[in-house]
């Protein structure tokens, strides 16, 4: 039976860097890294790119042989985890193989979730969550005059702009009142609507499908939507978002919640094992109760933690809590949150109009959240002073003004 | 030896935001500026927005597309445009707004250190941005063989430990090496039981006679044919100013052939912190006690170095491991001069534990005393005169360096007026003996704009009547 002293279940960004954070600490101990996909690693972010053609698939590779090499991993491709025998530190593989473990990192990730629809199981649809949902919805793109794109969240938005621009007549159904709810507000959503509408998407905002049926003999569809209407297309992507792939832990005794339930060093409830990325469950940096930020930051600072939990590194640092962050390009365009951008309740906001558009959200004189669209800001500078709850109270009038040289000024000042 | 970096250094005390450096960096990259001066918090202040080249750098961590990495070689975190999708979840990765987006380009933009020779250093007229190649030099000689036993028991925070190893890894095996009673046998350089500790002959010489010995070992070589020994001292301030004096002052008049390494911690640190001759105005010792009536050393410090040029040598020197690019040179120097005659390096080296500083501000120190002017960096051959090799324009004031030391805490306004007075008088003096040299490419101008500092000819009369009276 293969054994590994650390075995890490998934190949994209959180299970790297605990492979990278392991390594810091113990250069040598067996390890491997079994991912269910065919490819080497590489980041779903990336997938969009590959869709529109900007990203060959082969230069989207993150690492490659030489790395695991050099960082004595071996890395297990087609490697699909189905069970997870937490008392005998197995993990048994679709293959039938089983991997014994002394320590373990749940990284599967997370998989489109599909929503109930009536007649969809019958209908061919895609999702993006893989390189080859990629690939196939490249080459579908180029045989397609039509689409309909289920849910105006990012990659929706992503997949409805490439379709867009390569010609296609696109239709976004979303069931929320505005595109990419959650990290913008109506204002800043509304000039990204406005963006889709200029460049001919057509979005159904605070719409439901009620159902799906193929037509043409499979070749193309028509979906209904619950005010009776009806949109046909040929080629329907169902981008409603994502699920934590926790099914293979069924019955292993890990406590999940609607991901993996993590505590402050990414310790799952059973002992042994760790979980970091989209499938893990980990608190939230503002309300401090476990929440589902699945973003690369988070999946980045998580892996790191994990890993040198798993190293017993006596440096490791406490999660201090995921803060949602987005960094979206729209036909050329910018829009950036970060933090509480939406929140409207007991903060203090202060929006401005002026060249694009922003949106500062305080509380008790120090940064909560901040979005904005067409005016690009430090991300980073401004997720620092939320984190660190900087004092704003002797620059806050400043701070309003010109946000970015303040920022700036302030962790310019911090670092010396 | 682990890996350390060039870097860009930022003295925000000497910017006066004229914005030359993003001009600069502007024309030279073709674009937005990758460097940002920003308003500081007080009137008249400036901040810096750059790359830091992170060692452990989430920019490169969170990267969809693999476009940034961090070069092993240089330190330099490189962006690749062909890879980069412009999905900028680089700028929320980093804290600093060291990548941050050209509104023009519509792309990030970053720092690339302009192959190890920033324009935006060379642009700076005041001297705020400094290109320190400190990195460098210590990956080049960490890998250079250590001539000191491992666990010598020097103090925590030790900088004249630092000193010494990094003297003989650059000097090599091929010296012999005095140590005189002092920290720097005390630690254990002379070695115990019979066993030396270090892998070149070292010898215990008194405190009185080390120039004395080093002359006969030099002149016995010599008759031997070996004229590519390095004959060398390591003593510290007191076996060289005070007790060793004579002995110094004689081989200096000489001109032996000797490479004399004053490590000057300005007291007798090692035998419970006595004042010594180095020690300077006003500082706390455990023989210059602070109590109803005394209030530290009551003399000046004397200038060794300078005292030392008046006999003439070969070299004199002094240097500081807060500026190690610097310390570096010279120490080339100093052993080149010390095969022609009486080679003479100065090294001031703050000590935590007799100067009441956190081990960890000793390099901070070292710097500070340099930006004061407290300490200055020159150098003096018998044929070429004195020059400074660190401009001492647009100096920070005294007070700003002399308050990070505990042994100043207790300084009155009327003390610190004296030592801020008497650092400009060196300083005078130092630019009437280097009226003659070229001084270093530093500082252009004043910050806020002001003219060229005073030239050494512009001095007030009685500043004048001071230095002749000395």
């Amino acid at each position: 039976m293969p054994e590994a002293k650390y075995l890490l279940v998934g190949s994209s960004h959180a299970a790297l860097e605990a492979l990278r954070s392991i390594r810091q600490f113990d250069p040598d101990g067996a390890m491997a890294m079994l991912t269910q996909d065919t490819h080497p690693p590489y980041s779903p972010t990336i997938l969009p790119y590959v869709v529109s053609g900007r990203s060959r698939p082969e230069a989207v590779l993150l690492r490659d042989r030489t790395f695991f090499e050099a960082n004595a991993c071996a890395f297990v491709p087609n490697a699909r985890a189905v069970g997870l025998d937490a008392k005998a530190k197995t993990v048994k593989l679709e293959s039938g193989e089983t991997w014994r473990y002394q320590t373990l990192l749940i990284a599967t990730g997370a998989a489109p979730a599909i929503p109930p629809v009536k007649g969809l199981d019958g209908v061919k649809f895609h999702v993006l969550r893989s390189l080859d949902d990629a690939k196939g919805l490249r080459s579908a793109m180029g045989g397609a005059r039509s689409a309909v794109v289920l849910g105006a969240g990012l990659v929706g938005l992503h997949a409805a702009e490439n379709m867009a621009e390569a010609g296609l007549s696109v239709t976004v159904v979303e069931m929320q009142g505005h595109v990419l709810p959650g990290y913008f507000d109506a204002k800043a959503s509304e000039r990204i609507e406005a963006a889709f509408a200029g460049h001919g998407v057509k979005l159904l905002l605070g719409r439901k499908v009620v159902e799906a049926a193929a037509l043409d003999g499979g070749h193309s569809c028509r979906v209904m939507l619950d005010d009776g209407k009806a949109v046909e297309a040929d080629l329907l992507l169902v981008a409603t978002g994502v699920r934590p792939a926790v099914d293979w832990l069924d019955g292993s005794g890990v406590a999940i919640d609607r991901g993996v339930l993590v505590d402050e060093a990414m310790r799952t409830s059973v002992a042994g094992v760790w979980a970091a990325g989209d499938v893990a469950q980990a608190m939230d940096f503002h309300t401090g109760k476990p929440a589902l930020i699945g973003i690369i930051p988070t999946a980045v600072e998580q892996g790191r933690i994990a890993g040198a939990g798993m190293a017993d590194d006596p440096y490791r640092k406490d999660y201090p809590g995921g803060l949602p962050v987005n960094t979206y390009r729209f036909f050329g365009r910018v829009a950036l949150s970060i933090g509480q951008a939406t929140a409207t309740d007991g903060v203090e906001v202060s929006e401005s109009d002026e060249n694009g558009y922003r949106r500062i959200v305080l509380a008790d004189n120090r940064l909560v959240g901040y979005a904005s669209v067409d005016q690009p800001f430090d991300v980073g500078v401004m997720g620092e002073l939320i984190r660190r709850r900087v004092d704003l109270s002797q620059c806050k009038d400043t701070f309003i003004a010109r946000p970015a040289d303040t920022g700036r000024r302030l962790m310019s000042e911090q670092w010396r | 030896m682990g890996a350390a970096f060039d870097t860009i250094a930022f003295k925000a005390s000497l910017c006066d935001g004229c914005g030359d450096c993003m001009k600069t960096c502007s024309e030279v990259k073709g674009g937005a500026s990758r460097l940002a001066i920003v308003p500081g918090a007080k009137e008249g202040g400036f901040e810096l927005a750059i790359c830091r080249q992170c060692g452990d750098p989430k920019c490169v961590q969170v990267c969809p597309s693999g476009a940034l990495a961090k070069d092993g070689d240089s330190g330099v975190i490189g962006w690749d445009a062909q890879k980069c999708v412009d999905c900028l979840l680089c700028t929320a990765g980093c804290a600093y707004a060291g990548i941050a987006v050209d509104p023009q380009a519509a792309r990030v933009a970053k720092c690339d250190q302009c192959d190890g020779d920033p324009a935006c250093v060379k642009a700076c007229p005041t001297g705020a941005l400094e290109w320190r190649r400190a990195g460098s030099l210590y990956r080049e000689y960490g890998d250079k063989e250590d001539l000191f036993v491992p666990g010598l028991s020097g103090c925590q925070g030790c900088n004249s430990e630092l000193i010494m190893r990094h003297a003989m890894r650059k000097i090599g095996r091929n010296s012999v090496l005095a140590t005189p009673p002092g920290c720097i046998p005390g630690m254990g350089s002379v070695g115990y039981n019979g066993k030396t500790g270090t892998k070149v002959p070292v010898f215990h010489p008194l405190l009185t006679n080390t120039a004395s010995m080093l002359s006969g070992i030099r002149r016995y070589y010599d008759r031997i044919g070996r004229k590519d020994i390095v004959v060398m001292a390591l003593a510290g301030d007191g076996g060289t100013a005070d007790c060793g004096f004579h002995a110094v002052s004689g081989a200096a008049e000489r001109g032996e052939k000797i490479l004399y390494i004053c490590v000057d911690n300005e007291g007798y640190m090692n035998t419970g912190m006595q004042r010594s001759g180095t020690t300077p105005y006003g500082s706390w010792t455990s023989t210059t006690p602070v109590g109803e009536h005394l209030k530290g050393k009551t003399q000046d410090a004397k200038n060794l170095p300078l005292i030392l040029t008046a006999h003439k040598c070969r070299y004199v020197a002094t240097a500081s491991t807060g500026y190690m690019e610097d310390l570096y040179e010279k120490l080339d120097r100093a052993v080149e001069a010390s095969f022609e005659g009486f080679s003479y390096l100065h090294i001031y080296s703050p000590c935590p534990t007799g100067w009441r500083v956190p081990s960890s501000k000793v390099i901070e120190a070292c710097r500070m005393s340099v930006d004061s002017n407290f300490v200055t960096l020159w150098e003096y051959t018998n044929t070429a005169g004195l020059r400074f090799t660190r401009s001492p324009d647009n100096p920070i004031p005294v007070v700003d360096y002399v308050r990070t030391i505990g042994k100043y805490r207790h300084l009155d306004a009327g003390q610190l007026a004296h030592i801020q007075a008497k650092v400009d008088e060196q300083v005078a003096l130092l630019k009437l003996m280097a009226a003659d040299s070229p001084s270093p490419p530093a500082a252009h101008r004043a910050p806020g704009g002001g003219e060229a500092p005073a030239a050494a000819g512009s001095l007030s009369g009685p500043l004048r009547q001071e230095i002749a009276r000395n």
